[in-house]
């Protein structure tokens, strides 16, 4: 699973694990600000919660969610700026 | 992301001024805000302390007896014992609610919570309307110098201006 997430490409890294709502998504938001549309996006988190609050957080702002994967606690998400 | 059609509107009522119930309503804020809403909280109440230049909530665990009390540093074993604390100690011991709340703040910090400072400050930073209720303010003597900056000042029918037209409107 996670070379299937190595090889998606991606243009910003930003690595959010050990923390807790609502600091993922806040730092997700913050990042995405400063990128460029169409910039792909990988987060790293170890938030349980962190699958549906980006769904929705992507749902809401209109980013596209391209994957998203989880291996052994580890979320990985893939962002693109819309 | 400006180009969807409506702005989502969440309207939030902060009553409570301890530690604990301080989280609940930065939280949804900045994620609301995160999520490009419109966000306002009207501070009332007890809640008025968390515009406070100088934060500095306590929690009480006597007046919440379901709060788990555990220690923020030791082996996981320690860490995970929920250590019974009757009523007889939380209110009658003095600095029990001090020693409760430094432990809280530790165990915040160690599971990777943001303080309730950062979450207000990102709160500030994405333009959320904080309406401090004069009312209270008066009652309570609370002067416009001890809050922070960038607040706004009303009433009742301030709020539920704001809230008439809110997607998502709760009083915390």
């Amino acid at each position: 699973m996670n070379e299937v997430a190595n090889d998606v490409a991606y243009d910003v890294e930003l690595d959010c694990q050990g923390m807790l709502c609502p600091l993922p998504i806040l730092k997700t938001k913050k990042v995405i600000d400063t990128m460029e549309i169409g910039k792909i996006l990988k987060m790293l988190s170890t938030d349980a919660g962190s699958m549906n609050d980006m769904n929705a957080w992507t749902n809401q702002t209109g980013n596209e969610l391209i994957y998203s994967t989880q291996n052994d606690g580890l979320y990985t998400y893939f962002v693109r700026k819309t | 992301m400006s180009d969807k059609p409506q702005q989502r509107k969440l309207a939030l009522v902060a009553s409570k001024g301890t530690l604990d119930w301080a989280y609940p309503p930065f939280i949804l804020a900045s994620t609301a805000a995160a999520m490009g809403w419109e966000v306002g909280i009207f501070f009332t109440f007890y809640g008025l302390v968390l515009l406070k230049k100088d934060l500095n909530m306590k929690i009480d665990p006597a007046s919440n007896p379901a709060m788990p009390m555990k220690m923020p540093f030791g082996p996981d074993g320690f860490k995970n014992i929920d250590w019974p604390m009757p009523n007889l100690l939380t209110s009658n011991v003095p600095g029990f609610q001090s020693v409760a709340t430094s432990l809280m703040k530790k165990t915040f910090k160690s599971k990777g919570v943001a303080t309730i400072g950062e979450l207000r400050e990102m709160c500030l930073d994405a333009g959320v309307h904080m309406v401090s209720c004069q009312m209270t303010q008066e009652v309570f003597g609370f002067k416009d110098e001890d809050f922070i900056d960038g607040i706004e000042h009303g009433g009742a029918a301030t709020f539920l201006e704001f809230a008439s037209d809110a997607d998502v409107s709760l009083f915390v």
